[in-house]
């Protein structure tokens, strides 16, 4: 269980804007993401938690132990920390080979108990065979792996994890997910993930903080987060296009409905908890929650608005279209085929994807 | 006629115990301006640089006022060893060293702050007092330029001429180095001794530049 409360500021330097951090989270067990654009101050705040970097103020707590409390003084060395770092390179040392490299990190163990413990992990993380290479005769799975027994044997009471995937190729990727997924079913260690990469978060992360402009924006699951953005911020940082200001114009608990108007048209929705008639909102909805259809000569359903294609870009599960009224809608790759010569479009904002926020 | 090899062995003692000297406390000193931040840190770094630019007479003329047998560092030696350090072939090591000392540090501190950071965060993560970092990660990490740097001062302490000259003297059985047995034999017409000294030198310095060349080429593959 890590409780953290950072504070730093940094002056505007010659090339460089003001930045301050500040931010208070707790994490228990499980794989917790720093989520958040670069510059957010993700790094910054797992440096500061590991040590590296000295914040101006706040506390930080590890089960019992204080690591850091600017009141009081304390500031525990970077070794004293008990706290497992996976570097973004790895950062195996490569005048080592790999089964030095996990005896360099076994020293806080006792002494009687490193080199069984070295063998374990080399066998565990199937290291076993290259465990007399240096990391640049290795692969990069094998080096991925040897960087995060590395970060493991010393028994930590924390897991670092600093974009791990950053510039790996898709294998590689899936395969770092399925070892840190193991890692987190095996190792009861709670684990804090930076990255900018929303599917990572879903693929490891039980819990997320968004980051932006040095403050947490939002917390919660994943899939929470996603569901209702905290702010239309939060829901840019998730990559929703589709934010429109709209306004509501009508309630109806009783039918559990509420009706928007958006420009020209009138859409209705879910029934929004705590709004008022009246109120300018933001309208937020995915782009995959989307339908677009041609009108085939029948009259407009409700919920349904004309639009413009302006552009069409292919992805790898879905294509991108984009209409007029900045309105953005991904459908499956078979679905647009069967519908690319469509000469007009209406566009479907179905009932239960209409969010506020 | 017989050649005296006396100052080849003694100019390859006096550039060993030179090299040994300076390539300690260059890696100190090197260490500290690569790691550490202090008021007058780049004033340091110049003034340690000095010797490199400046001409070898007065290099030899500050040795010899801060270890002439009037000054304090001077007597507190002759009190300990006995005997005054100015005019002695250790005389010529102190000069030698000095000669060697920027170039060891100016490269020791380039090839320190080339290392890159994250190996020493990875190695303070793991546990490692400073020390531990930077003898098990910095140092082997930055060793092949060291080793070049070191050979290079070794070369340099070989043929100091003009301060050894000034703080040692030219006694010849005693302080007489190769570099300077040279200008002797020339001045005084034994041409015989400085063709071969000249020949011996140039051979094991175009032997120790090869050698530094090829080590600081072969990098290690990270």
């Amino acid at each position: 269980m890590i409780h953290a409360r950072i504070a730093k500021r940094f002056p505007a330097g010659a090339e460089s804007a003001a930045f301050s951090l500040e931010v208070e989270f707790k994490a228990a067990a499980g794989v917790t993401v720093l989520f958040g654009p670069s510059g957010a101050g993700k790094t910054l705040t797992l440096d500061s938690i590991a040590g590296f970097i000295r914040p101006d103020s706040g506390r930080i707590l590890l089960d019992d132990e204080i690591l850091f409390d600017a009141a009081a003084g304390v500031n525990l060395p970077p070794r004293r920390r008990n706290c497992g770092y996976v570097f973004q390179n790895y950062a195996l040392f490569p005048h080592m080979t790999l089964r030095q490299n996990l005896m360099f990190a076994a020293e806080r163990r006792p002494r009687l108990e490193r080199h069984r413990k070295v063998n374990e992990m080399l066998e565990r993380f199937h290291l076993a065979e290259v465990a007399g290479r240096r990391p640049h005769e290795v692969s990069g799975g094998q080096k991925q792996r040897c960087s995060i027994a590395r970060a493991l044997i010393g028994g930590p009471k924390l897991l670092l994890l600093d974009e791990p995937a950053r510039g790996l190729d898709i294998p590689l990727r899936n395969e770092l997910y399925e070892v840190l997924r193991q890692v987190r079913a095996d190792y009861g260690v709670p684990a804090l993930l930076v990255t900018h990469d929303l599917d990572e978060c879903f693929a490891l992360g039980d819990e997320m903080l968004v980051l932006r402009e040095g403050r947490i924006v939002q917390s919660g699951a994943p899939r929470k987060v996603l569901d209702q953005p905290a702010s239309v911020e939060v829901a840019r940082l998730l990559g929703i296009p589709n934010l429109f200001q709209a306004e509501i114009t009508g309630l109806d608990p009783g039918r559990n409905t509420s009706r928007v108007r958006l420009g020209a048209f009138e859409l209705t929705g879910p029934y929004f908890p705590g709004r008022l008639k009246g109120d300018r909102v933001w309208l937020c909805v995915r782009a995959e929650e989307l339908r677009a259809k041609a009108p085939n000569g029948a009259a407009r359903q409700p919920n349904q608005v004309p639009a413009r294609l302006l552009r069409v870009s292919e992805r790898s599960q879905s294509v991108r279209l984009e209409f007029s009224g900045e309105i953005v809608v991904e459908v499956p790759p078979d679905e647009y085929q069967r519908q690319k010569d469509n000469k007009e479009w209406l566009v479907e904002f179905p009932p239960d994807s209409l969010r506020v926020l | 006629m017989q050649i005296d090899w006396f100052p080849m062995w003694l100019s390859l003692r006096v550039a060993g115990l030179a090299t040994l000297f300076s390539l300690v406390s260059g890696l100190l000193l090197a260490y500290l301006l690569a790691n550490r931040t202090f008021r007058g840190k780049e004033a340091v770094d110049a003034l340690a640089t000095l010797p490199l630019v400046l001409p070898p007479t007065v290099l030899g003329y500050y040795l010899l006022v801060v270890l002439g047998r009037m000054s304090p560092l001077g007597r507190v030696y002759e009190d300990l060893v006995g005997q005054p350090l100015v005019f002695t072939w250790q005389a010529a090591v102190v000069a030698s060293s000095v000669h060697a000392f920027p170039l060891l540090v100016k490269t020791a501190r380039a090839a320190l702050e080339s290392v890159d950071r994250s190996y020493e965060k990875a190695a303070r993560n793991l546990g490692a007092s400073e020390w531990r970092v930077f003898l098990s990660v910095t140092l082997p990490l930055a060793r092949r330029s060291i080793f070049a740097a070191t050979v290079l001062a070794f070369a340099r302490s070989l043929g100091d001429f003009g301060a050894t000259l000034m703080v040692a003297g030219n006694i010849p059985g005693r302080t007489q180095t190769a570099a300077v047995a040279i200008y002797d034999a020339v001045e005084s017409g034994n041409t015989l001794l400085a063709r071969t000294l000249v020949l011996v030198l140039s051979v094991l310095a175009m032997g120790i530049v090869y050698a530094a060349n090829r080590l600081e080429h072969r990098q290690v593959r990270a």
